[in-house]
Protein backbone atom coordinates (compact mmCIF):
# COMPACT_ATOMS: atom_id res chain seq x y z
CA UNK A 1 0.00 0.00 0.00
CA UNK A 2 1.30 3.25 -1.24
CA UNK A 3 2.44 5.42 2.09
CA UNK A 4 3.02 9.10 2.04
CA UNK A 5 5.06 10.52 4.84
CA UNK A 6 5.61 13.87 6.29
CA UNK A 7 1.57 14.11 6.06
CA UNK A 8 0.46 17.64 8.14
CA UNK A 9 -1.86 17.04 10.39
CA UNK A 10 -4.82 19.46 9.86
CA UNK A 11 -6.11 19.48 13.45
CA UNK A 12 -5.17 21.08 16.08
CA UNK A 13 -1.83 23.98 16.04
CA UNK A 14 0.70 21.61 16.78
CA UNK A 15 0.24 20.41 12.94
CA UNK A 16 2.61 17.47 13.51
CA UNK A 17 4.45 16.86 10.08
CA UNK A 18 5.70 13.71 10.76
CA UNK A 19 2.17 11.58 10.08
CA UNK A 20 2.39 8.64 7.98
CA UNK A 21 -0.68 7.76 5.69
CA UNK A 22 -1.29 4.84 3.42
CA UNK A 23 -3.52 5.47 0.94
CA UNK A 24 -5.16 2.97 -1.07
CA UNK A 25 -7.84 3.40 -4.23
CA UNK A 26 -7.96 7.05 -3.58
CA UNK A 27 -9.33 6.42 -0.10
CA UNK A 28 -7.16 6.95 3.06
CA UNK A 29 -6.91 3.58 4.93
CA UNK A 30 -4.25 4.13 7.86
CA UNK A 31 -2.65 6.91 9.69
CA UNK A 32 0.32 6.59 11.90
CA UNK A 33 2.18 8.83 14.10
CA UNK A 34 -1.02 10.99 14.51
CA UNK A 35 -2.35 11.41 18.23
CA UNK A 36 -6.53 9.84 18.43
CA UNK A 37 -8.44 13.04 17.74
CA UNK A 38 -5.88 14.10 14.52
CA UNK A 39 -6.35 10.72 13.23
CA UNK A 40 -10.35 10.53 13.54
CA UNK A 41 -9.88 13.54 11.24
CA UNK A 42 -7.37 12.24 8.62
CA UNK A 43 -9.37 8.94 8.48
CA UNK A 44 -12.66 10.76 7.70
CA UNK A 45 -15.84 10.59 8.27
CA UNK A 46 -19.45 11.98 7.66
CA UNK A 47 -19.69 14.25 4.82
CA UNK A 48 -22.01 16.70 3.56
CA UNK A 49 -22.87 15.01 0.25
CA UNK A 50 -24.10 17.89 -2.19
CA UNK A 51 -25.18 21.30 -1.98
CA UNK A 52 -28.26 22.24 0.08
CA UNK A 53 -30.73 24.90 -0.22
CA UNK A 54 -33.65 25.73 2.01
CA UNK A 55 -36.85 25.29 1.51
CA UNK A 56 -39.35 25.49 4.51
CA UNK A 57 -38.06 22.85 7.05
CA UNK A 58 -35.78 21.37 4.54
CA UNK A 59 -32.35 21.28 3.46
CA UNK A 60 -32.84 20.47 -0.32
CA UNK A 61 -30.24 19.02 -2.99
CA UNK A 62 -29.01 21.84 -5.43
CA UNK A 63 -25.71 22.58 -7.59
CA UNK A 64 -22.80 24.44 -6.52
CA UNK A 65 -24.18 27.00 -9.16
CA UNK A 66 -27.48 27.77 -7.38
CA UNK A 67 -25.58 27.32 -3.63
CA UNK A 68 -23.21 30.06 -4.64
CA UNK A 69 -25.60 32.07 -6.17
CA UNK A 70 -28.23 32.20 -3.40
CA UNK A 71 -25.41 32.99 -1.09
CA UNK A 72 -23.94 36.04 -2.69
CA UNK A 73 -27.84 37.35 -3.29
CA UNK A 74 -28.30 36.72 0.35
CA UNK A 75 -24.60 38.40 1.60
CA UNK A 76 -24.89 41.70 -1.00
CA UNK A 77 -28.66 42.15 -0.04
CA UNK A 78 -27.26 42.27 3.37
CA UNK A 79 -26.73 45.74 5.54
CA UNK A 80 -24.17 44.29 8.18
CA UNK A 81 -23.11 40.87 7.23
CA UNK A 82 -20.81 38.45 9.91
CA UNK A 83 -17.93 36.56 8.31
CA UNK A 84 -16.91 34.25 10.72
CA UNK A 85 -14.63 30.76 11.31
CA UNK A 86 -11.94 30.84 9.03
CA UNK A 87 -9.64 28.38 11.48
CA UNK A 88 -10.29 25.09 9.56
CA UNK A 89 -8.44 26.24 6.21
CA UNK A 90 -5.95 27.20 5.02
CA UNK A 91 -4.40 30.90 4.02
CA UNK A 92 -5.04 30.95 0.90
CA UNK A 93 -8.95 31.20 1.63
CA UNK A 94 -8.38 33.43 4.41
CA UNK A 95 -6.85 36.25 1.39
CA UNK A 96 -10.06 35.56 -0.64
CA UNK A 97 -12.23 35.72 2.78
CA UNK A 98 -11.24 38.91 3.59
CA UNK A 99 -10.92 40.54 0.33
CA UNK A 100 -15.07 38.97 0.27
CA UNK A 101 -15.84 40.80 3.47
CA UNK A 102 -13.90 44.47 2.26
CA UNK A 103 -16.46 44.50 -0.74
CA UNK A 104 -19.31 43.21 1.57
CA UNK A 105 -18.56 46.49 4.13
CA UNK A 106 -18.68 43.26 6.61
CA UNK A 107 -17.75 42.10 10.06
CA UNK A 108 -14.80 38.96 9.43
CA UNK A 109 -13.60 37.61 12.71
CA UNK A 110 -12.27 33.86 13.06
CA UNK A 111 -12.64 31.42 16.00
CA UNK A 112 -9.59 33.00 17.71
CA UNK A 113 -12.35 35.88 19.19
CA UNK A 114 -13.75 32.06 21.72
CA UNK A 115 -9.73 30.77 21.97
CA UNK A 116 -7.00 33.53 22.27
CA UNK A 117 -8.56 36.26 21.58
CA UNK A 118 -7.84 37.70 24.95
CA UNK A 119 -4.13 36.60 23.89
CA UNK A 120 -3.90 38.48 21.00
CA UNK A 121 -5.03 41.50 22.84
CA UNK A 122 -2.98 40.82 25.52
CA UNK A 123 0.09 40.81 22.84
CA UNK A 124 -0.90 44.01 21.63
CA UNK A 125 -0.55 45.65 25.22
CA UNK A 126 2.59 44.14 26.71
CA UNK A 127 4.20 42.14 23.53
CA UNK A 128 5.45 38.66 23.47
CA UNK A 129 8.38 36.85 24.44
CA UNK A 130 8.03 33.51 22.90
CA UNK A 131 10.28 31.26 20.85
CA UNK A 132 9.51 28.55 18.40
CA UNK A 133 8.32 24.84 19.66
CA UNK A 134 12.31 23.64 18.44
CA UNK A 135 13.94 25.65 20.79
CA UNK A 136 11.36 24.42 23.51
CA UNK A 137 12.23 21.07 22.47
CA UNK A 138 16.36 21.49 22.46
CA UNK A 139 16.67 23.74 25.22
CA UNK A 140 13.61 23.21 28.24
CA UNK A 141 14.32 22.24 31.39
CA UNK A 142 10.81 23.66 33.18
CA UNK A 143 7.72 23.10 30.72
CA UNK A 144 4.59 24.56 32.20
CA UNK A 145 1.49 24.14 31.53
CA UNK A 146 -1.04 26.60 32.82
CA UNK A 147 -5.09 26.33 32.15
CA UNK A 148 -4.21 23.95 29.43
CA UNK A 149 -4.70 20.36 29.07
CA UNK A 150 -2.67 19.00 26.04
CA UNK A 151 -3.10 15.71 26.80
CA UNK A 152 -6.93 15.99 25.79
CA UNK A 153 -6.74 19.16 23.74
CA UNK A 154 -2.80 18.56 21.76
CA UNK A 155 -2.37 15.12 21.90
CA UNK A 156 0.99 15.05 20.16
CA UNK A 157 2.16 17.97 22.19
CA UNK A 158 4.13 16.72 24.88
CA UNK A 159 5.58 13.93 22.92
CA UNK A 160 6.53 15.62 19.81
CA UNK A 161 7.94 19.29 21.03
CA UNK A 162 7.44 20.06 24.94
CA UNK A 163 8.04 17.20 27.39
CA UNK A 164 8.84 13.61 26.58
CA UNK A 165 10.87 14.49 23.64
CA UNK A 166 14.39 14.39 23.62
CA UNK A 167 16.45 17.42 22.48
CA UNK A 168 20.06 18.67 21.48
CA UNK A 169 20.34 19.74 25.30
CA UNK A 170 17.92 17.44 26.68
CA UNK A 171 19.11 14.09 25.66
CA UNK A 172 17.35 12.35 28.38
CA UNK A 173 14.02 13.65 27.18
CA UNK A 174 11.43 14.09 30.45
CA UNK A 175 14.30 12.92 32.68
CA UNK A 176 15.57 16.28 31.90
CA UNK A 177 12.68 18.08 32.30
CA UNK A 178 10.34 19.29 35.10
CA UNK A 179 6.68 19.76 34.55
CA UNK A 180 4.56 22.39 36.08
CA UNK A 181 0.90 22.09 35.81
CA UNK A 182 -1.73 24.87 37.06
CA UNK A 183 -5.00 24.61 36.66
CA UNK A 184 -8.45 24.62 38.56
CA UNK A 185 -8.39 20.70 38.73
CA UNK A 186 -6.57 17.60 38.24
CA UNK A 187 -6.60 17.11 34.50
CA UNK A 188 -5.24 14.17 32.76
CA UNK A 189 -2.19 16.66 31.84
CA UNK A 190 -2.31 17.09 35.62
CA UNK A 191 -1.49 13.42 36.78
CA UNK A 192 1.68 13.54 34.57
CA UNK A 193 3.10 16.62 36.45
CA UNK A 194 6.06 16.83 39.04
CA UNK A 195 4.31 19.45 40.40
CA UNK A 196 0.36 20.38 40.22
CA UNK A 197 -0.70 24.01 41.90
CA UNK A 198 -4.48 23.94 42.05
CA UNK A 199 -6.23 27.46 41.75
CA UNK A 200 -9.58 28.56 42.61
CA UNK A 201 -11.26 29.15 39.84
CA UNK A 202 -11.04 32.78 38.03
CA UNK A 203 -7.92 33.50 40.74
CA UNK A 204 -5.39 32.47 38.02
CA UNK A 205 -4.54 36.73 37.74
CA UNK A 206 -4.05 36.71 42.08
CA UNK A 207 -1.53 33.68 41.50
CA UNK A 208 0.34 35.45 38.46
CA UNK A 209 0.61 38.63 40.64
CA UNK A 210 1.63 37.00 43.53
CA UNK A 211 4.46 34.62 41.36
CA UNK A 212 5.70 38.43 39.90
CA UNK A 213 5.83 39.81 43.82
CA UNK A 214 7.92 37.03 44.57
CA UNK A 215 10.65 36.98 41.79
CA UNK A 216 10.90 40.58 42.05
CA UNK A 217 11.74 40.34 45.90
CA UNK A 218 8.60 41.28 47.39
CA UNK A 219 7.79 38.10 48.74
CA UNK A 220 7.03 39.82 52.27
CA UNK A 221 3.80 41.27 51.15
CA UNK A 222 2.09 38.41 49.71
CA UNK A 223 -0.65 36.85 52.02
CA UNK A 224 -0.43 33.31 53.52
CA UNK A 225 -2.36 31.83 50.10
CA UNK A 226 -3.12 33.73 47.04
CA UNK A 227 -6.41 31.87 45.01
CA UNK A 228 -6.33 28.89 47.26
CA UNK A 229 -2.33 28.15 46.79
CA UNK A 230 -0.18 28.36 49.92
CA UNK A 231 2.35 31.26 49.37
CA UNK A 232 5.30 28.13 50.65
CA UNK A 233 4.56 26.45 46.99
CA UNK A 234 4.24 29.98 45.32
CA UNK A 235 8.13 30.52 46.78
CA UNK A 236 9.03 26.96 45.75
CA UNK A 237 7.52 27.60 42.06
CA UNK A 238 9.44 31.12 41.59
CA UNK A 239 12.53 29.54 42.80
CA UNK A 240 12.39 26.95 40.44
CA UNK A 241 11.43 29.47 37.52
CA UNK A 242 14.36 31.99 38.52
CA UNK A 243 16.97 28.97 38.39
CA UNK A 244 15.76 26.96 35.33
CA UNK A 245 18.10 27.01 32.48
CA UNK A 246 14.97 27.34 29.62
CA UNK A 247 11.44 27.72 31.20
CA UNK A 248 8.11 27.75 28.79
CA UNK A 249 4.85 28.47 30.25
CA UNK A 250 2.36 26.70 27.88
CA UNK A 251 -1.16 28.60 28.28
CA UNK A 252 -4.69 27.69 26.92
CA UNK A 253 -8.41 28.37 27.81
CA UNK A 254 -7.79 28.28 31.14
CA UNK A 255 -6.37 32.34 31.36
CA UNK A 256 -8.51 33.34 28.26
CA UNK A 257 -12.21 31.76 29.01
CA UNK A 258 -12.14 32.81 32.91
CA UNK A 259 -12.69 36.22 34.52
CA UNK A 260 -10.61 38.82 33.90
CA UNK A 261 -9.48 37.10 30.41
CA UNK A 262 -6.76 39.40 28.75
CA UNK A 263 -5.32 40.55 31.96
CA UNK A 264 -4.42 37.17 33.09
CA UNK A 265 -2.79 36.74 29.89
CA UNK A 266 -1.05 40.30 30.13
CA UNK A 267 0.12 39.25 34.14
CA UNK A 268 1.58 35.71 32.71
CA UNK A 269 3.62 37.39 30.02
CA UNK A 270 4.69 39.96 32.12
CA UNK A 271 5.69 37.24 34.96
CA UNK A 272 8.27 36.26 32.08
CA UNK A 273 9.34 39.16 31.34
CA UNK A 274 10.35 39.84 35.02
CA UNK A 275 11.98 36.50 34.76
CA UNK A 276 14.27 37.64 31.98
CA UNK A 277 16.24 39.55 34.87
CA UNK A 278 17.15 35.95 35.92
CA UNK A 279 17.06 33.05 33.07
CA UNK A 280 15.71 32.03 29.96
CA UNK A 281 12.17 31.99 29.84
CA UNK A 282 9.33 32.12 27.02
CA UNK A 283 5.77 31.85 27.18
CA UNK A 284 3.09 30.42 23.81
CA UNK A 285 -0.48 30.04 23.34
CA UNK A 286 -1.61 26.65 23.33
CA UNK A 287 -3.49 27.63 19.79
CA UNK A 288 -6.40 25.27 18.88
CA UNK A 289 -7.78 25.06 15.43
CA UNK A 290 -4.84 23.97 13.01
CA UNK A 291 -4.94 27.26 11.38
CA UNK A 292 -6.39 29.60 13.72
CA UNK A 293 -2.95 31.80 13.46
CA UNK A 294 -2.64 31.44 10.37
CA UNK A 295 -6.09 33.81 10.07
CA UNK A 296 -4.77 36.21 12.82
CA UNK A 297 -1.21 36.37 10.52
CA UNK A 298 -3.63 36.97 6.72
CA UNK A 299 -5.43 39.24 8.48
CA UNK A 300 -3.00 41.38 9.49
CA UNK A 301 -1.37 41.72 6.28
CA UNK A 302 -4.15 42.82 4.62
CA UNK A 303 -6.15 44.62 7.27
CA UNK A 304 -3.86 46.03 9.68
CA UNK A 305 -5.39 43.96 12.36
CA UNK A 306 -5.75 40.37 13.37
CA UNK A 307 -9.09 39.35 14.24
CA UNK A 308 -12.87 40.82 14.73
CA UNK A 309 -12.44 43.60 11.96
CA UNK A 310 -15.12 45.54 11.08
CA UNK A 311 -14.95 47.21 7.50
CA UNK A 312 -18.71 48.84 7.11
CA UNK A 313 -16.72 52.09 7.35
CA UNK A 314 -14.53 51.21 4.31
CA UNK A 315 -11.77 50.97 6.26
CA UNK A 316 -10.51 48.90 9.06
CA UNK A 317 -12.21 49.00 12.44
CA UNK A 318 -11.10 46.90 15.46
CA UNK A 319 -12.31 46.69 18.76
CA UNK A 320 -13.16 43.37 20.45
CA UNK A 321 -16.19 43.88 23.14
CA UNK A 322 -17.48 45.95 19.28
CA UNK A 323 -16.67 43.68 16.60
CA UNK A 324 -16.43 40.26 16.93
CA UNK A 325 -18.32 37.96 16.41
CA UNK A 326 -20.14 37.24 19.90
CA UNK A 327 -20.62 40.84 20.27
CA UNK A 328 -22.75 41.33 16.57
CA UNK A 329 -24.75 38.44 17.25
CA UNK A 330 -25.69 39.29 21.11
CA UNK A 331 -26.91 42.84 20.32
CA UNK A 332 -28.79 41.24 17.31
CA UNK A 333 -27.17 43.83 14.82
CA UNK A 334 -25.89 41.22 11.67
CA UNK A 335 -28.30 40.26 9.35
CA UNK A 336 -26.97 37.75 7.52
CA UNK A 337 -24.13 35.68 8.17
CA UNK A 338 -21.74 33.63 6.20
CA UNK A 339 -19.76 30.71 8.23
CA UNK A 340 -16.73 29.18 6.89
CA UNK A 341 -14.61 26.06 8.41
CA UNK A 342 -16.20 26.46 11.75
CA UNK A 343 -18.97 25.25 13.99
CA UNK A 344 -20.48 28.39 16.03
CA UNK A 345 -24.01 26.99 16.55
CA UNK A 346 -22.51 24.16 18.73
CA UNK A 347 -19.20 26.63 19.77
CA UNK A 348 -21.34 30.01 21.00
CA UNK A 349 -23.80 30.63 23.86
CA UNK A 350 -26.96 30.05 23.03
CA UNK A 351 -28.40 33.50 23.22
CA UNK A 352 -25.88 34.21 20.17
CA UNK A 353 -26.62 30.95 18.30
CA UNK A 354 -30.44 31.86 18.38
CA UNK A 355 -29.91 34.87 16.01
CA UNK A 356 -27.61 33.27 14.15
CA UNK A 357 -30.79 30.64 13.60
CA UNK A 358 -32.63 33.80 12.62
CA UNK A 359 -31.05 35.26 10.08
CA UNK A 360 -30.30 34.50 6.93
CA UNK A 361 -27.12 32.19 6.99
CA UNK A 362 -24.64 30.93 4.39
CA UNK A 363 -22.23 27.14 5.81
CA UNK A 364 -19.28 26.12 4.01
CA UNK A 365 -17.90 23.39 5.21
CA UNK A 366 -17.06 19.72 4.51
CA UNK A 367 -19.03 18.35 7.83
CA UNK A 368 -22.62 18.29 8.04
CA UNK A 369 -23.04 20.22 11.70
CA UNK A 370 -25.14 21.68 14.47
CA UNK A 371 -24.64 25.00 11.71
CA UNK A 372 -25.45 23.53 8.91
CA UNK A 373 -28.79 22.33 10.15
CA UNK A 374 -29.69 25.94 10.96
CA UNK A 375 -27.95 27.40 7.41
CA UNK A 376 -29.77 28.21 4.38
CA UNK A 377 -27.33 27.60 2.09
CA UNK A 378 -25.00 24.95 2.49
CA UNK A 379 -22.35 24.48 0.71
CA UNK A 380 -20.04 21.59 0.89
CA UNK A 381 -15.81 21.72 0.29
CA UNK A 382 -12.34 19.64 0.29
CA UNK A 383 -11.27 18.82 3.45
CA UNK A 384 -7.98 21.22 3.86
CA UNK A 385 -5.15 18.59 4.47
CA UNK A 386 -6.56 15.52 3.04
CA UNK A 387 -8.22 16.81 -0.34
CA UNK A 388 -6.91 20.08 -0.71
CA UNK A 389 -3.36 21.26 -0.27
CA UNK A 390 -2.35 25.07 1.23
CA UNK A 391 -0.83 27.00 4.28
CA UNK A 392 -1.38 26.69 7.78
CA UNK A 393 0.27 28.29 10.60
CA UNK A 394 1.66 26.77 13.70
CA UNK A 395 0.97 27.49 17.13
CA UNK A 396 4.56 29.22 17.15
CA UNK A 397 3.67 31.02 14.09
CA UNK A 398 5.95 29.01 11.77
CA UNK A 399 4.34 28.11 8.32
CA UNK A 400 3.77 24.77 6.81
CA UNK A 401 1.99 23.34 4.04
CA UNK A 402 -0.49 21.26 4.12
CA UNK A 403 -0.47 18.65 1.73
CA UNK A 404 -3.12 16.85 -0.32
CA UNK A 405 -3.35 13.19 -0.25
CA UNK A 406 -6.35 12.06 -2.24
CA UNK A 407 -8.43 13.55 -5.02
CA UNK A 408 -11.89 14.94 -4.31
CA UNK A 409 -15.07 15.90 -6.93
CA UNK A 410 -15.20 18.57 -4.03
CA UNK A 411 -14.24 22.59 -4.55
CA UNK A 412 -11.84 23.44 -2.28
CA UNK A 413 -12.92 26.70 0.15
CA UNK A 414 -10.90 28.86 -1.86
CA UNK A 415 -12.69 28.21 -5.06
CA UNK A 416 -16.48 28.63 -3.24
CA UNK A 417 -14.87 31.83 -2.22
CA UNK A 418 -13.34 33.02 -5.53
CA UNK A 419 -16.84 31.76 -7.61
CA UNK A 420 -18.82 33.40 -4.40
CA UNK A 421 -16.71 36.83 -4.66
CA UNK A 422 -17.37 36.77 -8.74
CA UNK A 423 -21.16 36.62 -8.16
CA UNK A 424 -21.07 39.41 -5.45
CA UNK A 425 -19.26 41.39 -7.46
CA UNK A 426 -21.64 41.13 -10.49
CA UNK A 427 -24.07 41.37 -8.47
CA UNK A 428 -22.86 45.23 -6.94
CA UNK A 429 -22.07 46.11 -10.44
CA UNK A 430 -18.63 46.09 -9.95
CA UNK A 431 -17.14 43.75 -12.04
CA UNK B 1 -20.57 25.57 42.18
CA UNK B 2 -18.51 26.74 39.65
CA UNK B 3 -19.24 25.47 36.30
CA UNK B 4 -15.52 25.27 33.58
CA UNK B 5 -16.34 24.08 30.13
CA UNK B 6 -13.58 22.58 27.67
CA UNK B 7 -12.24 20.42 25.75
CA UNK B 8 -11.96 16.22 25.97
CA UNK B 9 -10.55 13.96 23.74
CA UNK B 10 -13.73 12.08 22.98
CA UNK B 11 -15.33 15.43 22.12
CA UNK B 12 -12.32 16.23 19.93
CA UNK B 13 -12.48 12.83 17.92
CA UNK B 14 -16.34 14.01 17.22
CA UNK B 15 -15.63 17.25 17.00
CA UNK B 16 -16.63 17.42 12.98
CA UNK B 17 -19.35 14.43 13.64
CA UNK B 18 -21.56 16.59 16.05
CA UNK B 19 -25.11 14.91 14.83
CA UNK B 20 -23.92 11.90 16.08
CA UNK B 21 -25.29 10.15 19.23
CA UNK B 22 -21.69 9.06 20.40
CA UNK B 23 -21.47 12.95 20.43
CA UNK B 24 -24.01 13.54 22.51
CA UNK B 25 -22.77 10.83 24.63
CA UNK B 26 -19.51 11.69 25.41
CA UNK B 27 -20.45 15.79 25.65
CA UNK B 28 -23.84 15.64 27.32
CA UNK B 29 -21.93 15.51 30.85
CA UNK B 30 -21.63 16.55 33.55
CA UNK B 31 -18.35 15.36 35.68
CA UNK B 32 -18.71 16.40 39.77
CA UNK B 33 -16.82 15.28 42.06
CA UNK B 34 -17.61 12.03 44.48
CA UNK B 35 -18.60 14.18 47.38
CA UNK B 36 -20.54 16.26 44.53
CA UNK B 37 -22.59 13.90 43.29
CA UNK B 38 -23.69 12.60 47.01
CA UNK B 39 -24.49 15.99 47.99
CA UNK B 40 -26.63 16.02 44.38
CA UNK B 41 -28.48 13.13 45.30
CA UNK B 42 -26.71 10.92 41.84
CA UNK B 43 -24.73 8.34 40.73
CA UNK B 44 -22.93 8.01 37.39
CA UNK B 45 -25.57 7.41 34.38
CA UNK B 46 -28.26 9.49 36.38
CA UNK B 47 -29.68 13.05 34.96
CA UNK B 48 -28.74 16.29 36.18
CA UNK B 49 -30.23 19.20 35.62
CA UNK B 50 -27.70 22.22 35.60
CA UNK B 51 -29.16 25.67 35.86
CA UNK B 52 -26.69 29.18 35.35
CA UNK B 53 -28.27 32.71 35.36
CA UNK B 54 -28.27 32.45 31.68
CA UNK B 55 -30.55 29.10 31.35
CA UNK B 56 -30.58 25.57 32.25
CA UNK B 57 -29.72 21.96 30.33
CA UNK B 58 -30.04 18.10 30.96
CA UNK B 59 -27.09 16.13 31.14
CA UNK B 60 -25.69 13.18 32.95
CA UNK B 61 -23.81 13.34 36.37
CA UNK B 62 -20.17 11.21 35.60
CA UNK B 63 -17.90 10.73 38.27
CA UNK B 64 -14.63 12.57 38.18
CA UNK B 65 -11.78 12.04 40.70
CA UNK B 66 -9.53 15.65 39.26
CA UNK B 67 -12.46 17.93 40.11
CA UNK B 68 -12.05 19.32 43.89
CA UNK B 69 -15.43 19.76 45.35
CA UNK B 70 -17.57 22.49 44.20
CA UNK B 71 -16.01 22.22 40.10
CA UNK B 72 -18.35 21.06 37.84
CA UNK B 73 -17.30 20.51 33.89
CA UNK B 74 -18.91 20.34 30.76
CA UNK B 75 -17.13 19.29 27.67
CA UNK B 76 -17.49 22.03 25.46
CA UNK B 77 -20.43 21.99 23.01
CA UNK B 78 -24.00 22.95 22.23
CA UNK B 79 -25.44 21.28 26.08
CA UNK B 80 -22.40 23.35 27.38
CA UNK B 81 -23.41 26.53 25.71
CA UNK B 82 -27.30 25.90 27.03
CA UNK B 83 -26.23 27.64 29.97
CA UNK B 84 -23.06 30.37 29.02
CA UNK B 85 -24.18 33.85 28.44
CA UNK B 86 -23.49 36.09 25.72
CA UNK B 87 -21.95 38.98 26.96
CA UNK B 88 -18.44 39.15 25.85
CA UNK B 89 -17.12 41.80 28.98
CA UNK B 90 -15.98 44.28 26.30
CA UNK B 91 -13.26 41.94 24.87
CA UNK B 92 -15.09 39.49 22.44
CA UNK B 93 -14.96 36.64 24.81
CA UNK B 94 -17.88 35.03 25.97
CA UNK B 95 -17.21 33.49 29.50
CA UNK B 96 -16.84 30.16 28.95
CA UNK B 97 -15.39 29.48 32.52
CA UNK B 98 -15.80 29.79 36.05
CA UNK B 99 -19.44 30.57 35.95
CA UNK B 100 -21.95 30.14 39.16
CA UNK B 101 -24.35 27.16 39.03
CA UNK B 102 -26.51 25.49 40.65
CA UNK B 103 -26.77 21.72 40.11
CA UNK B 104 -29.82 19.01 41.01
CA UNK B 105 -31.62 15.45 39.93
CA UNK B 106 -33.96 15.19 37.60
CA UNK B 107 -35.97 12.99 35.59
CA UNK B 108 -35.93 15.13 32.73
CA UNK B 109 -34.23 13.75 29.75
CA UNK B 110 -31.33 14.98 27.85
CA UNK B 111 -32.09 16.63 24.38
CA UNK B 112 -30.39 15.70 21.45
CA UNK B 113 -28.57 18.70 19.50
CA UNK B 114 -31.56 19.07 17.26
CA UNK B 115 -33.82 19.24 20.28
CA UNK B 116 -31.59 21.90 21.59
CA UNK B 117 -31.79 24.30 18.51
CA UNK B 118 -34.91 23.36 18.07
CA UNK B 119 -35.88 25.17 21.88
CA UNK B 120 -33.76 28.36 21.07
CA UNK B 121 -36.87 28.85 18.60
CA UNK B 122 -34.81 27.45 15.08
Amino acid sequence: MPTVTDVVCPLCGCLCDDIRVEVEGNAVKKVRGACAVGRAKILGHGRLKSPLLREGDELKECSYEEAIKRAAEILAAARRPLLYGWSCTVCETHKVGILLAEVLGGVIDNTASVCHGPTVQAVQGVGLPTCTLGEVKNRADLVIFWGANPVEAHGNHMRRYSYLTKGWFRPEGKKDRKLVVVDVRESRTARMADIFIRVEPNKDYLVLAALRAIVNGFADVVPESVGGVPKERLVELAEMMKTAQFGIIFFGMGLTQSRYKHNNIEQAISLVRDLYAFTKFAIMPMRGHYNVTGFNQVCTWQTGFPFAVDLARGYAWYNPGETAANDVLSRKECDAALIVASDPAAHFPAECVKHLAKIPLVVIDPYPSPTTEIADVVIPSAVCGVEAEGTAYRMDKVPLRLRKLVETEFLTDEEILERLLDEVLKIKGLQ
Amino acid sequence: MKLITGRTIEQGQNLENKLSEEYQKVVAVCELSEDDMKAVGVSEGNNVKVKTQFGEVVVVAKKADGNPQGIAFIPMGPWANAVVGGDTGGVGMPQFKGIDAEIERTSENVPSVRELLKSLGV
